[in-house]
């Protein structure tokens, strides 16, 4: 299908931005930080009203917003679900993001929820209802949307596509964006053995309208291998960085969001890990933006 | 597939799912593992955000093992998580390690009513002065409306007493569970939500109200609960909580 290209009143700049946790609305609104643009998940304003909302319509008339979906299981065997999609519309209609995102992964079987985000097998039949349901939520959200890269810990026997070539295949087929989570590239290349940078190099950077960085956590596996987990509970590792710095070469200067969901720390932390992010981005994202 | 993968999740008896591998071998226990506990640790860590006193009341292990029981009987049907745990309360009831605190269910829903009127639609409370032309022949026949964040919880336990001390102190006042039962409104006239004791009578006097019921009507129901039940106590009380949005005379006036 065709998508209309981006035409909001406000789009995400080629900055850092943060994942808006509601511990830093007052710090946001009384400091007014220097930071591009924030990004909520969807189903945190999906109540009828509230603080959440109160904050999230101040600061939003202030910053740029991104739209980050994690529930709508778009990687689901079923159909998607209807009333999810509706709800995700009208966040949409009442905060006008520059930029609306969701995952390659299923959460919801059976009409129960389980807030994890589940690996999908890489073969043509996932990619056929993935692509119609990426379809579905572009049709109805009237724009289009990014899907994120996924981290795993687990592969299936009846994959035979890479994560790359779902990727791009998915792209070809119904037109919408990419967010390349970083982090999720460092935890499924370590997880599952493979060379996280020929991953970054094989990424097709031009469908890529958003970066994600965020923390890891590590464990090991049945067979004593490293196993991270993407926790969000951590500041950015450093192997992340690098492998920012690399992507970043790649896509030019990039909209960059830090994600940090559980221990959230005060605010200026986050801030701190933003200016790094544009240092990175200013420093490596230049070459490929001169040669534009 | 994910009906096998889903039900391996949440159910760590279940071997890992066929067709599920890795590089270091099939079938990987451990890592399969990590998405059973990302399912159940986040879900619990909802429930511990939502249900606060609970939490402080029964201590962390209690809680959590609990809240797995919880989370494995009645996992969430739609991925809008603030509106999770509604049942935790009748879960609590009935959950036989629980029989010694037979107040934590009234507790429980006092903390349900505060999440619910959190995230509630907005509404501008009335103040006095919006009652002020209200005619005294008329006031029998008033309809109140009542601000969508209103709930009442009702217990024989102390339980607005055993909430506030909880939910506030650093060290909590010893409270005597023979003292008697108390009510609580909630309601969130502005951003706050707000936690009060009820009187004698309100709770029978508010629900009335909230079914739509005249202020005449309301009132005989609450005299019949509590003989002592003072009327302009009450309106008062409801007015200062700011929990009416608005009413109506039936035929007349709107506001």
């Amino acid at each position: 299908m065709s998508v209309p290209p981006e035409q909001h009143d406000d789009p995400i700049p080629a900055r850092a931005g943060v994942g808006l946790k509601p511990e830093h609305y007052a710090d946001i609104l009384d400091g007014a930080p220097d930071v591009g643009w924030f990004e909520v998940h969807a189903e945190n304003y999906m109540g009828e009203g509230g603080p959440p909302h109160h904050y999230l319509t101040a600061i939003r008339s202030r910053y740029p917003l991104s739209v980050h979906g994690v529930g709508l299981s778009i990687g689901s065997d079923g159909p998607l679900d209807r009333a999810h999609l509706a709800r995700l519309a009208a966040v949409c209609d009442r905060y006008r993001p520059g930029l609306v995102s969701e995952h390659l992964a299923w959460s919801t079987h059976d009409g129960t929820y389980l807030n994890d985000l589940l690996p999908v097998p890489y073969d043509d039949e996932t990619l056929r209802r993935v692509a119609e349901h990426v379809d579905e939520v572009q049709s109805t959200l009237g724009r289009q949307m990014l899907l994120e890269n996924p981290s795993t810990y687990v592969q299936f026997e009846s994959s035979d596509l890479s994560e790359i070539e779902f990727l791009t295949e998915l792209v070809k087929r119904t037109g919408c964006g990419l967010l390349l989570d970083v982090n999720n590239v460092f935890v499924s290349a370590t997880n599952h053995a493979y060379d996280a940078r020929a991953y970054l190099d094989a990424f097709p950077v031009e469908h890529v309208g958003e970066i994600h960085l965020g923390g890891h956590a590590e464990d090991r596996d049945d067979g004593d291998a490293r196993l991270l987990i993407d926790a969000h509970g951590s500041a950015v590792a450093d192997p992340v960085w690098d492998l920012y710095a690399h992507a970043i070469a790649r896509t030019g200067e990039m909209p960059t969001l830090i994600e940090r969901d559980n221990d959230v720390p005060p605010w200026p932390v986050l801030e701190d890990e933003a200016r790094r992010a544009e240092r990175v981005m200013r420093a490596r994202g230049s070459n490929r933006v001169s040669a534009r | 597939m994910q009906r096998v993968f889903a039900r391996s999740v949440l159910d760590a008896a279940r071997t890992v799912p066929d067709g599920v591998t890795s590089h270091t071998g099939p079938r990987p226990k451990r890592r399969f593992d990590v998405y059973r506990n990302n399912v159940y640790v986040s879900l619990i860590d909802v429930l511990a955000g939502r249900y606060p006193v609970i939490l402080r009341l029964v201590g962390d292990d209690f809680f959590r093992a609990a809240a797995r029981c919880f989370v494995e009987a009645c996992p969430p049907r739609s991925p809008v998580l603030m509106e999770y745990g509604d049942g935790f309360a009748a879960f609590l009831e009935e959950f036989e390690p629980a029989r010694p605190l037979p107040y934590l269910s009234d507790v429980a829903r006092l903390e349900w009513a505060w999440n619910r009127a959190y995230h509630a639609a907005d509404r501008q409370p009335l103040s006095a002065d919006d009652l002020a032309p209200i005619a005294a022949e008329d006031v029998p026949r008033l309809v109140f409306e009542l601000l969508p964040s209103v709930s009442v919880v009702s217990s024989p336990y102390p339980v607005f007493s055993i909430w506030s001390t909880n939910i506030s102190d650093v060290e909590v006042e010893p409270i005597d569970l023979a003292s008697g039962g108390e009510d609580a409104l909630v309601v969130r006239p502005h951003l706050e939500v707000e936690v009060r004791r009820l009187p004698h009578g309100a709770v029978g006097f508010v629900s009335a109200l909230a079914e739509g019921a005249c202020l005449a009507a309301a009132c005989e129901r609450a005299m019949a609960e509590s003989p002592e039940f003072d009327l302009q106590t009450n309106i008062a009380g409801l007015i200062a909580s700011g929990a009416i949005s608005g009413y109506r005379l039936p035929g007349g006036t709107e506001i």
